[in-house]
C-alpha cells in the first residue's frame, strides 16, 4: 500500500525534488499510459493494485467479507452447521456453493487477502529499498528559499557565518539528528523510526501470515475420551478422531501418553449461578517418548494446558460413565464396565447407549444382541414426568440411571461405521411392559428385572471421564513474533515524528550574518515547531541576535530586501510549497 | 487459584455506588445544559479578543528588553494561514516561554461552553466537581465489586460496561487536569456513560459471582484491561469525530454564507480542524492498545482452547474493528479522504466496535458469552 502523494509538485520545489518528500513512499500515477501494450497494461494494474486506493477497497472488502463468518456456522463446528442445514433446507445448497460454512478458507476469502498481501508487498518492498537509500545518503541539502518551509525562523547576528553553521551542526548533532555540513548550510533529520516502524509492522504482518500458513499446513488435533484410572498413549489408533493436515498426519503424531489419576470439579452451590463450574482439574501422570518408566505428574485445567512432546493437551469437557452389569437370560455376565455417556446441557444432563454385543441367546433361544438407551443424570429432578429425564445440577449429589431396553440386532457387523453414542434401532425392538416400552430409574446398586426374562441390568456406579485434546501446532512462535514486532512497528509508526531541520548562516550585504532556520514537519504537530524554537533559542547562544534592521523581518539572500514579507506570514501565499505541502505526508500503513 | 466466597455485602455496596454514581453524573449532565444554555452569548467576542491578545503578545515580545533571546517561528497551517510561535529565552535566568496562537489562519478555536458567562463558567465548574465526584463512586463501585470476589471486576457484560464507562470518564477528567480545552467534552461524555451504565444496569446486570474456569486467568486482568481502556477511548473519539462532523459542516456553510443552525453552540466548540486533530490523535494512540487487545485475546485463547485464532465471532468482529480502524488510520494519509470521508469511517468503526461488544454477545452466541450473555 503506498501513500497517495498529496502534493501538486510546485514548481519552485522541482529543483530539489527529494527534499520535501518526507516519506518514502512512492509516487502515484494514476493515468493509463497512451497507446500501451501488454506490458503497459501489466504496469498500470501494478500500480493499480500497489496504490492506497485499492489497498483501502480491499481491507474495506476484508472486513466486509469476515462478516459471514460470524452470521453462518462454520464447519469447525460441524454440529451446529448440520444443525442449521437442517432447518435452511432450501438455502444450505446455496450456502455450500458459497463456500458460507467455510468463509475464511473460501476463495473470496483468500482472494482478497492475497491481493491485499500482494499489493503490501508491492508497496512495501520498494519503499524498503528507498529506505535504505535514504539512510545511506546525507539528510537531503537545504532547499534555496527557506521562508517557504511550513516552519521558519530568522534572525541577524555579528557572528561569522561558518561559526554559526559548525555550532548549528554540533547542536543538532547533540540533538540526535542525522546532520550533514554542507557548504553554508546544515541539513539534518530525525525520526527515522517512523519508517522503521511502518516498515517493522508490515513486515510484521507477512510473518504473522506466515505463522497463520505453517499452522494451518503442519498441525493437527485429535480428541480423546479418558475415564479415571485410565491411560491414553498419542497414537491414531487410541484417538477418538484426528484432523489432520497437508503435512501432519496420523504418522506425525508425537509420542508420549498418560495416565488419567483423577478428575475434580467444583461447582457453584448457591446463588442465581449455582452450578456455574469453579474449577476442572484433571490430575494426570505422563511421560515423554515410548518409555514409559519416567512418568511426571500434571495438573491440567482449563486455561493450563500440559505441554508435552511437541504437542498440547487441552482439557475441553468432562462427564460421566455408569458402570453396569448386564447379565443374559442365563443369568452369564455378558457386559460388565463403563460407558460413557456425552452430557447434553451445563446440568450435566446425559443421554447415552450401553450396547451388548455378546448377549448370547435369548430367552426364545434365538441369538440376538441387546442395547441400553437412556440417561445419566447426576442429580435428578425430583418427578421429570413433564420435563423427560433431566439433571438439575452439574455434580453427582443424587445420580439416577434412566434405562430402556431393546433387543434385536446391533447391525454392528453391517461393515458401515457406526456411532457409538447413538443406537441404531432399525433392526432392534423395544422391550415393552403392558404394552408401553418398559423403564428403569435406578440409584447407585439397584438392578433391574428385564421384562420378558431377559436377564438383569445393576446400576454399580459410576465413573467420570475427562475429555482431552491433543494438538500440535507449530508456527505459534513465528506468529507471536509477528504479532508483537506489529504492536512495535505501530508505536514506531503512530507515535514517532519523522522531521527535518536546515539552518543556513550567510553573509548578508550589511556585513552582518543572517541566520535561517526552518523545519518541515507533519503539519498535524505543533511539536516541529517547538523544536525548531528550541533550537534556535539554542543557536543563539553561539549567534546571538543582533538588533533588528528597520525593514522588519529577515531579508533572504536571494529577495530583495523591500519584497520580503513579514516573517508572520511569509509562506502564507497559496503559491507557496509550503502551503500547498502541509502535509509531510504521514505515513501510516 | 484462590476462590473466595462471594461477599455479598461488599457486592451490595457496589451496587448502591453505581446507583450514586449515576444520580450525581445526571446532576453533572444537568449542570453541563444550564452551562450550555447560559453560555450562548459572546463566542465571537471571546474570539476577537483572543485573537488580539495574542497579536499583543507577539507584538510586546518584539519589543523585548535586551538580553532575552526570543525567537519567532512561522508555521504554515492546513488552511493556508500561518500561526505563530514565539519562544524567548532569558539569558541569565535560562527559562523559556512559548506564546502560541492562530494568526489569520482559518477559523478559531471556540471558547468553551461557558462562553463568556461567569454565570454559565461557575455552573460548569461546578459540573466539573459533580463528574469528578461521580467519577469516585464509579471507581468504588467497580473496586468494591472487585473485591467482593477478589478478582478483575471484568467478568462479564455488566462488569465490562461499569469498567469502560470508567475510563472514558476517567479520560475526560484527565485531559481536564492536564488543563486542555476540552469542557465542550463533559456533556457528550456524562451523556454517553449514563447510557452505558443505564444499559449495563437494565439489561447486562448479573449478580455478583465466581467466573467460569475458562476465566480463570491472569490473562483476564491483560486482555479484557486493555479492551475496557480501548472502549473508553474509542467512545470518547466517536464523541469528537461527531462534533467534528458538525463543526466542519457548519464552518462550509458559514463560508458560504449559507444559513446555519444552533450557530451560538458551534461558535463555542473548538475548531473543525482541531476536533478532526483530536479524534484522530485519540483514535491512533488507541490503535496499537487495541492491536495489542486482540494479541493478548489470541494468547489467552492459545492457552484456554488450544488455537490462538478460531474465528470465534467475538475475534472475528476484533478483527473486522480493527481492519475498519486501519483503513480510517491509512484514509487519512490519503488524499481525496482525509477530513469528512475519514470521519465517517471512523464512525463505522466505531459502530463495528459497537457491535462487537454489544451485538456479539446478544445476537450470537460464541465462546465469549459469559453469565448468560
Amino acid at each position: 500500500m503506498s501513500d497517495t502523494k498529496t502534493s501538486p509538485q510546485p514548481a519552485d520545489a522541482a529543483e530539489d525534488p527529494d527534499v520535501e518528500r518526507l516519506s518514502t513512499a512512492p509516487e502515484e500515477n494514476d493515468s493509463v499510459p497512451p497507446g500501451m501494450g501488454a506490458f503497459g497494461w501489466l504496469r498500470w494494474f501494478w500500480r493499480q493494485l500497489t496504490s492506497m486506493r485499492v489497498a483501502l477497497l480491499l481491507l474495506f472488502l476484508l472486513s466486509l467479507a469476515a462478516i459471514p463468518g460470524s452470521l453462518v456456522p462454520q464447519n469447525t463446528n460441524a454440529f451446529k452447521v448440520a444443525e442449521w442445514k437442517n432447518a435452511h433446507k432450501g438455502l444450505a445448497p446455496i450456502y455450500e456453493k458459497l463456500q458460507l460454512f467455510d468463509v475464511y478458507s473460501s476463495v473470496w476469502f483468500s482472494a482478497i487477502y492475497i491481493l491485499l498481501f500482494v499489493s503490501l508487498a508491492g508497496c512495501i518492498l520498494p519503499r524498503t529499498w528507498q529506505f535504505v537509500g535514504v539512510l545511506r545518503a546525507q539528510p537531503p541539502a537545504a532547499p534555496r528559499n527557506l521562508a517557504r518551509m511550513p516552519v521558519y525562523a530568522a534572525w541577524h547576528t555579528d557572528a561569522a557565518p561558518e561559526k554559526v553553521n559548525a555550532a548549528a551542526h554540533r547542536l543538532l548533532r547533540k540533538r540526535g539528528f542525522r546532520a550533514a555540513a554542507d557548504p553554508g548550510s546544515v541539513a539534518a533529520e530525525k525520526g527515522y523510526l517512523r519508517e522503521v516502524g511502518n516498515l517493522l509492522f508490515h513486515f510484521a504482518l507477512f510473518a504473522l501470515l506466515a505463522g497463520f500458513a505453517w499452522a494451518s499446513l503442519f498441525s493437527g488435533s485429535g480428541t480423546k475420551i479418558v475415564l479415571e484410572g485410565q491411560g491414553y498413549s498419542n497414537t491414531t489408533t487410541q484417538l477418538d478422531d484426528f484432523t489432520g493436515s497437508a503435512f501432519y498426519g496420523v504418522d506425525d503424531l508425537d509420542a508420549f501418553g498418560f495416565k488419567l489419576d483423577g478428575f475434580t470439579a467444583d461447582y457453584q452451590t448457591e446463588g442465581p449461578t449455582a452450578g456455574t463450574a469453579k474449577e476442572f482439574v484433571a490430575n494426570v501422570r505422563y511421560w515423554d517418548g515410548a518409555d514409559t518408566g519416567k512418568q511426571k505428574n500434571a495438573r491440567i485445567e482449563v486455561n493450563h494446558p500440559l505441554e508435552v512432546g511437541g504437542s498440547k493437551v487441552f482439557l475441553t469437557a468432562h462427564g460421566f460413565a455408569p458402570v453396569v452389569t448386564v447379565r443374559n437370560a442365563r443369568n452369564e455376565v455378558v457386559y460388565r464396565g463403563p460407558t460413557v455417556f456425552l452430557p447434553r446441557d451445563s446440568n450435566v444432563t446425559s443421554p447415552g447407549v450401553i450396547k451388548v454385543n455378546d448377549y448370547g441367546t435369548g430367552p426364545d433361544g434365538q441369538k440376538t444382541q441387546m442395547a441400553f438407551q437412556g440417561f445419566f443424570l447426576p442429580t435428578a429432578a425430583a418427578d421429570f414426568t413433564h420435563t423427560g429425564p433431566i439433571s438439575v445440577f452439574p455434580a453427582a449429589a443424587d445420580p439416577r440411571l434412566v434405562l430402556s431396553v431393546y433387543v434385536g440386532d446391533l447391525r454392528t457387523d453391517s461393515g458401515l461405521p457406526q456411532n457409538v453414542y447413538e443406537l441404531d434401532n432399525k433392526a432392534m425392538t423395544q422391550l415393552k411392559v403392558n404394552d408401553a416400552p418398559a423403564t428403569a430409574i435406578l440409584k447407585v446398586g439397584e438392578g433391574w428385572e428385564l421384562p420378558d426374562g431377559y436377564g438383569t441390568v445393576t446400576f454399580d456406579g459410576y465413573q467420570q471421564w475427562a475429555n482431552f485434546t491433543v494438538s500440535h501446532r507449530p508456527g505459534n512462535t513465528v506468529a507471536l513474533i509477528g504479532a508483537v514486532a506489529a504492536v512495535l512497528g505501530l508505536i514506531g509508526s503512530l507515535f514517532v515524528q519523522r522531521r527535518r531541520i536546515w539552518v543556513r548562516a550567510v553573509a548578508a550585504p550589511d556585513g552582518r550574518t543572517l541566520v535561517e532556520v526552518a523545519g518541515l514537519g507533519r503539519s498535524e504537530s505543533a511539536r516541529t515547531a517547538e523544536e525548531l524554537a528550541a533550537i534556535a533559542v539554542e543557536l543563539q547562544d553561539d549567534a546571538p541576535a543582533a538588533d533588528e534592521p528597520p525593514a522588519d523581518g529577515p531579508p533572504g539572500p536571494d529577495v530583495p530586501a523591500d519584497d520580503a514579507p513579514p516573517a508572520d506570514n511569509a509562506p502564507a501565499a497559496a503559491d507557496s510549497p509550503a502551503a500547498a505541502v502541509p502535509t509531510a505526508p504521514e505515513t501510516k500503513e | 487459584m484462590l476462590l473466595a466466597q462471594v461477599d455479598t455485602q461488599l457486592a451490595n455496596i457496589s451496587n448502591y455506588l453505581i446507583y450514586s454514581a449515576m444520580t450525581v453524573y445526571t446532576l453533572a449532565m444537568f449542570a453541563q445544559i444550564f452551562e450550555w444554555t447560559f453560555g450562548a452569548k459572546g463566542g465571537v467576542a471571546v474570539r476577537s479578543a483572543q485573537q488580539s491578545t495574542l497579536a499583543e503578545s507577539v507584538a510586546d515580545s518584539a519589543e523585548a528588553a535586551k538580553g532575552v533571546r526570543k525567537v519567532t517561528v512561522t508555521v504554515a497551517s492546513q488552511g493556508g494561514g500561518t500561526t505563530t510561535l514565539t519562544r524567548t529565552a532569558l539569558a541569565d535566568a535560562g527559562a523559556t516561554t512559548v506564546t502560541s496562537g492562530r494568526g489569520d489562519g482559518g477559523p478559531a478555536d471556540g471558547v468553551g461552553p461557558a462562553g463568556t458567562s461567569e454565570k454559565a463558567d461557575l455552573v460548569g465548574r461546578m459540573a466539573v466537581s459533580l463528574t469528578v465526584l461521580g467519577l469516585l463512586l464509579h471507581a468504588a463501585s467497580v473496586a468494591t465489586r472487585g473485591l467482593s470476589v477478589m478478582r478483575w471486576p471484568w467478568g462479564n457484560m455488566y462488569e465490562f460496561s461499569c469498567a469502560f464507562a470508567l475510563m472514558m470518564v476517567g479520560a475526560y477528567v484527565i485531559l481536564l487536569a492536564t488543563k486542555k480545552n476540552v469542557r465542550w467534552l463533559g456533556l457528550p461524555v456524562t451523556v454517553v456513560a449514563l447510557l452505558i451504565l443505564g444499559v449495563a444496569v437494565a439489561v447486562l446486570y448479573t449478580d455478583s459471582e465466581q467466573l467460569v474456569p475458562a476465566l480463570h486467568s491472569y490473562w483476564l486482568g491483560i486482555h479484557v484491561s486493555a479492551a475496557t481502556v480501548c472502549g473508553g477511548a474509542f467512545f470518547a473519539a466517536f464523541v469528537t469525530t461527531v462534533a467534528y462532523l458538525l463543526k466542519d459542516r457548519y464552518e462550509h456553510r458559514i463560508a458560504a454564507g449559507l444559513t446555519v443552525r444552533a450557530a451560538n453552540l458551534m461558535e463555542r466548540l473548538p475548531a473543525s480542524g482541531t476536533l478532526d486533530k483530536l479524534s484522530y490523535r485519540i483514535n491512533a494512540i488507541i490503535f496499537p492498545l487495541w492491536t495489542f487487545t486482540i494479541i493478548a485475546g489470541a494468547i489467552w485463547a492459545e492457552v484456554a482452547w488450544g488455537k490462538y485464532w478460531e474465528w470465534d465471532p467475538k475475534e472475528t468482529w476484533s478483527f473486522i474493528t480493527w481492519v475498519a480502524y486501519a483503513a480510517y488510520l491509512h484514509a487519512r494519509a490519503t488524499a481525496g479522504w482525509r477530513g469528512r470521508k475519514a470521519a465517517y469511517l471512523a464512525l463505522l468503526a466505531f459502530a463495528c466496535w459497537l457491535f462487537n461488544f454489544y451485538g456479539v454477545n446478544i445476537f450470537i452466541t460464541g465462546k465469549h458469552s459469559y453469565a448468560g450473555v
